[in-house]
């Protein structure tokens, strides 16, 4: 019902959004009692289960408390979050510096070449990800390629310690999730009208000067979209801060792991999670009432 | 008086194709200029030649007797306003015209001054803070002529203005357009495919097809003395005639139904009549042409002779009224 008043209530923008008919209520359905059957239910019961206590021999007691959630604060897991925080977020920005450049490239590529280019530049992803972050042990071992790459080119001091280190952990997130940031900033860069930037031109702007001013302004919705998708994905990780940070660093996605898998303590567990989850959701409406700004402006600048 | 632009034979070829083969003109200080042709004639390359996106493989582009072929196009005195207009969606109407200022370095208050003025002129005044998105199509164009014109060029390029309006507009902003060229004293150079458009607007028109100039004259003159076929063809309407191996041409306008007084007669038969309000439009079908002549009445030379289709009709004109071509 609300589909068939809503149209009548609301000018122009709303109307576009709104589902006009029960078609659409039946399309969604599956989708929609997939992500209530598996995402919904869940993260409610992981939330409620953050608000009780801890059994004695790792099981749960029901009993109300926010112990858990004051543990978050305690300044050994406040650490590791700002450790994360940390990581994840030069992860991203490396990342977005990366992405953005190879992004623009492939843009300004003859528009015949770009799916190939796009397509190389994904290709890494059809690989399964513990083999990726292998891959790294390989590359950067004590007596890996690069240690033996350089004995090659006649370097005979001591092989450079490279792996389990939080550069290695930042190599590691970046390269896994460079392609989201290709593809994220690729879309607004490909759909930029190119006389915009001759426009620029034309009135006295430098390239630097039309890039800083017209290009770059643009395309923020992008590069916050692929932004939020490296650090979201980043500070929740554990596989490659376990694999090439060795143990020897502590990140958000591997506390939560240890809670609920060696140290038993569910609730707790529970509790990180949801901060987590909390901060992700917070980063990625940020994100989408950002990019639902620039909607406007990008139908305005973009050609086809 | 002395060129304020000269382009001198320039030729710009993409690949195998030649886009503008060798071509020279002229232009004063002050002119309407119109680039008249079809797509694919060169007009666009050419007004990109002239704002600095395309560099020539020949020839020279002086401006002020300086060549400026090699300049980028943040260094000429040139400015351009884009078919799609090109405004910064990311700005309101205000920081668009005053972008071209900024770039100049320019102090603050005289920015402000200019762009206030070039806002009254063109009436946005009242939308100073709003956004592209949030302007009607005579509204942005307004704001494209604005943020070029702020920059007090020497030049403006202006790349089919008015294309993008309905034709009720166009009509009205070919009339401002003129006006507002007077106002500010600055060269306009438009391209277009209209050939009404280019009639109305300019002091001068250059036909081009196929990246050559075909002429280049006053709007009278490539109307009424046509330099060869394909120039009588693209500008207005006209009649052609073949005989003894050369093209008689002549306008609609200028065949008379049952005249006094002609020196040449044909008799014909009405195949369509089409009014069109201000004027009468007759297809007749003659021993002349494969094709039915075409001839145009004003409302009161129809009103005074009533024709109906089938009728049989005697057509006249003077040979005065009349161009050949040997092509």
């Amino acid at each position: 019902m609300r589909g068939h008043l809503a149209p009548h209530r609301f000018p122009e923008k709303t109307r576009r959004v709104q589902s006009p008919n029960t078609r659409s209520t039946l399309l969604m359905a599956p989708a929609l009692m997939w992500l209530t059957a598996l995402m919904v239910v869940p993260c409610g019961l992981i939330l409620a289960l953050g608000f009780f206590r801890r059994g004695l021999y790792g099981g749960i007691e029901y009993t109300f408390t926010l112990e858990n959630f004051a543990l978050i604060v305690d300044p050994l897991y406040a650490g590791i979050f700002l450790t994360s925080a940390r990581i994840a977020g030069l992860a991203t920005l490396i990342a977005v510096v990366i992405g953005y450049a190879a992004a623009y490239a492939i843009a300004a590529a003859p528009r015949h070449r770009q799916p190939l280019l796009l397509f190389l530049a994904v290709l890494p992803f059809w690989s399964n990800y513990l083999i990726r972050t292998y891959a790294w042990i390989v590359l950067l071992n004590r007596e890996g390629l690069i240690t033996q790459g350089l004995r090659m080119l006649g370097y005979e001091g001591e092989p450079p310690s490279m792996l389990y280190t939080e550069g290695a952990v930042i190599t590691g997130l970046v390269y896994n999730y460079l392609p989201f940031v290709i593809l994220a900033c690729y879309a607004p860069l490909a759909r930029l009208n190119p006389e915009l930037a001759e426009a620029s031109r034309d009135l006295g702007a430098s390239a630097f000067t039309t890039f800083r001013r017209v290009i770059l302004p643009m395309t923020v919705p992008g590069i916050a979209a692929g932004a939020v998708f490296v650090f979201v994905l980043s500070i929740g990780n554990f596989i490659t801060p376990a694999l090439l940070g060795g143990g020897r660093f502590q990140m958000m996605g591997n506390l939560i792991y240890a809670q609920f898998l060696t140290a038993n303590d569910w609730p707790f567990g529970a509790a990180i999670s949801m901060v987590l989850i909390a901060i992700m959701m917070g980063l990625l409406t940020i994100q989408a009432i950002a990019a639902e700004k620039g909607a406007g402006e990008r139908r305005e600048g973009t050609d086809g | 008086m002395t060129a304020l632009l000269s382009i001198d034979g320039v030729t710009r070829r993409f690949g195998a194709v030649t886009a503008v083969d060798r071509l020279s003109l002229e232009i004063v200080e002050n002119e309407f200029f119109a680039l008249l042709g079809a797509s694919g004639s060169g007009k666009t390359t050419l007004l990109r030649m002239l704002a600095g996106f395309e560099t020539p493989d020949a020839g020279a582009i002086r401006l002020d007797g300086a060549d400026i072929s090699r300049m980028p196009p943040n260094r000429r005195p040139v400015n351009l306003m884009f078919q799609s207009y090109a405004l910064f969606p990311h700005m309101t109407v205000e920081g668009n015209i005053a972008y071209g200022l900024e770039m100049e370095h320019l102090p603050r208050s005289e920015i402000g001054a200019r762009v206030g003025e070039i806002m009254e002129i063109t009436e946005l005044s009242p939308m100073a803070k709003r956004k592209p998105d949030q302007l009607s199509g005579g509204q942005r164009q307004r704001v494209a002529l604005a943020r070029a014109l702020v920059k007090r060029p020497r030049l403006l390029l202006l790349d089919e203005p008015l294309g993008a309006l309905d034709k009720k507009l166009r009509a009205a902003m070919q009339l401002e357009l003129k006006r507002l060229q007077h106002e500010v004293g600055i060269t306009f150079i438009v391209v277009t495919h209209d050939q009404e458009e280019a009639l109305v607007m300019a002091d001068r028109v250059a036909i081009l097809k196929d990246g050559r100039l075909l002429q280049c004259g006053t709007p009278h003159e490539v109307y009424e003395h046509p330099a060869n076929r394909f120039a009588a063809d693209f500008i207005g309407v006209m009649n052609f005639i073949e005989e003894g191996g050369r093209t008689l041409a002549i306008r609609p306008e200028r065949i008379h139904l049952f005249p006094d007084r002609a020196d040449r007669t044909v008799e014909g038969r009405v195949t369509a009549r089409a009014y069109h309000g201000l004027d009468l439009q007759l297809h007749v079908a003659t021993p002349l042409s494969p094709k039915p002549l075409l001839v145009r009445l004003t409302a009161n030379a129809a009103d005074r002779r009533p024709v109906a289709e089938g009728d049989t009709v005697t057509l006249g004109w003077n040979e005065a009224d009349t161009r050949q071509f040997n092509d």
